[in-house]
């Protein structure tokens, strides 16, 4: 799925260079981060208007966005292929979910703070060890290894004492705060924590994206052989981006774990790795917002599809059955109409129509594509 | 030339904020998430409908064997309604897939209360997927009623009021079947084969009440294989196995030790010894041969004689499609039977504390082969348990074998009583 723009982007980087350049990065820091926190605050205030389980779903979406959005940065930039991502986000879940276990007695706060910060080094330690292999490996067998490390994450927590078995971990109730206790419902105060961490982890990407790291990703997906020529060590490369994007896939098993007081082997599929796959590719490989399409599709499209097999009238049996498959059906249908239709997936589409309409208006009298 | 879209940054502005918008446009700017005082009327109940609700894995892989569970309760629910429901009201049991999968429990549960407005949550399925929304349910004071599952976790009356058990407690069984069998098969040499879980671990502590254990095998549910532990077991020269598995690894270890022409005496918690279901998997060639002499415990209605059996097989029939009859079938109808009583005698116009009042008072007695146990310091369903064996193709309960005992280290005493008879065509009465 990478070879159509690899071939697309063997044209001069001509921006990223220059991007690169430290003189130029200061204000596009800062700019990155206030639109982020803009952002974030648009998010908070959305909340108001949403309900407590659509507040719920914001923030499970944000879980997965972590997820998507480290995974969309690994497939599109470093061009290497993870089915695994499942295993990633369970890696930080754990770490979450030990870690608040044992620090009962420290404040609501501090213990989600440091939960957080487990999950992250968990999860990146466990991309490493990945990472360090993967480098060696290209293509389909990468791809391999991601899947038995999620194929074998149930063998692992049932032969790991101290993981729950089948049965996980339970993490209590994070309450609200109490100063905003008669303000806003629990779903609204966890859509507000997860908006921030989200933010936090997808603004450091996106500033990792578009410095020198980036650059070297990018090249190393172009040609390897190139790259090295250019000084680039290819290697070391991979693995950086491997545990960038296994940390932000943490974040969001953490996320995950602190939203639904739960982490289980049950919770980190090989389905859910293929969903934030083809949610990624769905929503647009290599992009922010394709990350964000693919992450609300994970949660929002089962629950349209149990709306839409209530709504239609079918025999109960036949509902039933369709309830939990339609949602994969459809998923599978999306993925082929959109590979089809728009091979760079929506976000892809978007701005494509957009460039061309672009395109169109500087010159007058000549058809859009 | 123009850019390729690779090659643009990872983020655009509008891109960007257009996403996060619609992420949260989704779904309609409905209500708001400011906690609203509470409104007079009790949710999900309205002047002729009583809705409730279940989690229950429909798809993947754990749905072969529990699917057939909920769709059993909603053909008991049609019967009833069709016979007036209750106090006029008719109800309506909204399923929801998990798939088995904690994460997807929790979404589906809060869907149930917080959209549909449910009035309760009915035979939530599992332990690893209830002890997901345990917490939220009993924190938004939603009556969580009948838990398939025997795990001590949804018995906690004190930290979890909301919460009531349906299966007898493992450790309950485990401690019945081991007294019968002690009694019946003395002097042998016992061993166990468990699932490697909490589920288990707790039948294994109740058996362990009632015999010493020669060996004790564990197999995980991703095995596909139990050739060693019933090797360990015949090289330990038992002759009597208790078994602490599902049905599918019940049948795996019978059949595996047919295999290895290993004869011994097997004896089944409820959880892995339903009759119908373990020769679907044996065959009906050999299940018979393989089952006969099987022992096993149940606390629901069972066998053809059974004027619970021939009601919901009619039901099954008529409002089922006519679906395999299996101990599930049996299952889902008590819980939905068991609701409806409870529904009953929370009054005619019930209330989330009515019904749960109802359950506590102890004047709900469900249909089993002893009656339920509820009080207000109390919430697992049963106390006790009958004991089962297959003769000649024949699974039916041993007369006058029906034993009660508590989940700490009460001894194990026969049940004087009788079990609950059927009364006006399984519609609940005052």
């Amino acid at each position: 799925m990478t070879s159509s723009t690899t071939t697309r982007d063997a044209a001069p980087a001509g921006d990223e260079v220059r991007g690169a350049l430290p003189r130029a990065a200061r204000p596009r820091v800062r700019r990155t981060v206030a639109r982020a926190v803009l952002v974030v605050l648009l998010v908070v205030a959305g909340t108001f208007l949403l309900d407590p389980y659509r507040n719920y779903l914001l923030a499970l979406v944000g879980a997965y966005l972590c997820a998507t959005a480290g995974l969309g940065l690994l497939v599109g930039r470093s061009g290497q292929l993870s089915l695994g991502h499942a295993a990633l986000m369970a890696a930080g879940g754990y770490g979450y979910a030990l870690t608040a276990g044992a620090a009962a007695d420290l404040p609501d706060g501090l213990r989600t703070v440091l939960g957080l910060l487990v999950a992250v080094v968990v999860a990146a330690v466990v991309g490493l060890l990945v990472g360090l292999a993967g480098a060696r490996l290209h293509g389909p067998y990468l791809a391999g290894l991601t899947l038995a490390l999620v194929m074998a994450l149930p063998a692992i927590t049932t032969t790991v004492p101290g993981l729950g078995g089948d049965r996980g971990l339970t993490v209590p109730f994070q309450p609200v705060p109490d100063a905003l206790d008669a303000v806003i419902a629990l779903e609204q105060w966890q859509a507000w924590v997860v908006a921030v961490v989200a933010g936090v982890v997808v603004t450091a990407l996106v500033l990792v994206d578009a410095g020198r790291t980036g650059v070297r990703q990018r090249a190393v997906r172009d040609d390897e052989v190139a790259a090295a020529l250019a000084g680039v060590p290819v290697g070391r490369t991979k693995v950086v981006a491997f545990v960038l994007s296994a940390a932000a896939a943490g974040v969001g098993g953490a996320l995950l774990c602190f939203v639904t007081q739960n982490v289980s082997p049950g919770a980190f599929t090989v389905s859910l790795s293929l969903l934030l796959l083809v949610g990624v590719v769905v929503g647009g490989v290599g992009r922010l917002a394709g990350a964000v399409v693919g992450a609300v599709l994970v949660v929002v499209l089962p629950w349209l599809v149990s709306l839409l097999t209530e709504a239609l009238p079918l025999g109960a049996e036949l509902a039933r059955r369709l309830d939990g498959n339609l949602a994969l059906l459809l998923f599978g249908v999306l993925l082929v109409v959109l590979t089809v239709l728009a091979p760079e997936g929506v976000a892809g589409a978007v701005s494509r129509r957009r460039a061309a309409r672009r395109r169109a208006a500087r010159r007058p009298g000549r058809e859009a594509p | 030339m123009s850019r390729s879209a690779a090659q643009q940054p990872f983020t655009r502005p509008r891109a960007t904020a257009v996403a996060a918008v619609a992420a949260l446009a989704l779904g309609g700017l409905a209500a708001c998430s400011t906690p609203e005082a509470e409104a007079a009327d009790t949710p999900g109940v309205t002047d002729d409908t009583v809705t409730i609700g279940a989690h229950t894995p429909l798809t993947g892989p754990a749905a072969a064997g529990y699917s057939s569970i909920s769709a059993a309760a909603t053909a008991y629910f049609e019967y009833l309604n069709a016979q007036g429901g209750i106090h006029g009201r008719s109800i309506e049991y909204v399923v929801k897939d998990d798939s088995y999968n904690p994460a997807t429990t929790s979404t589906v549960v809060r869907d149930l209360v917080q959209n549909e407005d449910v009035f309760a949550i009915v035979n939530g399925l599992g332990t690893p997927t209830h002890l997901a929304v345990l917490d939220y349910l009993n924190k938004q004071g939603v009556p969580d009623l009948f838990v398939a599952s025997g795990s001590a976790s949804f018995n906690q009356p004190e930290a979890m009021p909301w919460t009531f058990g349906f299966n007898t407690d493992y450790v309950t069984e485990g401690k019945v079947l081991a007294h019968y069998v002690a009694e019946q098969h003395p002097d042998e040499t016992y061993c166990l084969l468990r699932q490697d879980d909490e589920f288990g671990e707790d039948l294994a502590s109740g058996i362990g009440h009632g015999v010493e254990l020669a060996s004790v095998q564990t197999y995980a549910v991703s095995d596909d294989d139990v050739t060693a532990q019933i090797g360990a077991m015949q090289a330990a020269g038992c002759t009597v196995n208790f078994l602490a598995t599902v049905n599918g690894f019940t049948a795996m270890a019978i059949g595996t030790a047919a295999q290895m022409k290993y004869p011994a005496t097997w004896a089944t918690s409820s959880s892995g010894g339903d009759y119908p279901t373990l020769v679907g998997f044996l065959g009906e060639d050999l299940g018979p041969v393989l089952l006969e002499g099987l022992v096993s415990t149940n606390y629901l209605p069972f066998g053809a004689s059974d004027e619970w059996v021939t009601l919901f097989q009619q039901v099954n029939d008529e409002y089922n499609d006519g679906a395999p009859f299996t101990g599930n079938t049996i299952y889902g109808m008590s819980v939905a039977y068991t609701f409806a009583e409870a529904l009953l005698r929370a009054g005619e116009d019930p209330t989330r504390d009515s019904l749960v009042a109802a359950l506590e008072s102890g004047d709900v007695t469900g249909n089993g082969v002893l009656p339920l146990a509820f009080s207000a310091d109390d919430h697992s369903a049963f106390h006790g348990a009958g004991i089962t064996e297959v003769h000649d193709g024949v699974q039916a309960y041993v007369d006058g074998q029906v034993l009660t005992t508590d989940a700490a280290d009460g001894g194990v005493e026969p049940f004087d009583g009788a079990a609950v008879p059927l009364a006006n065509a399984g519609v609940p009465t005052e």
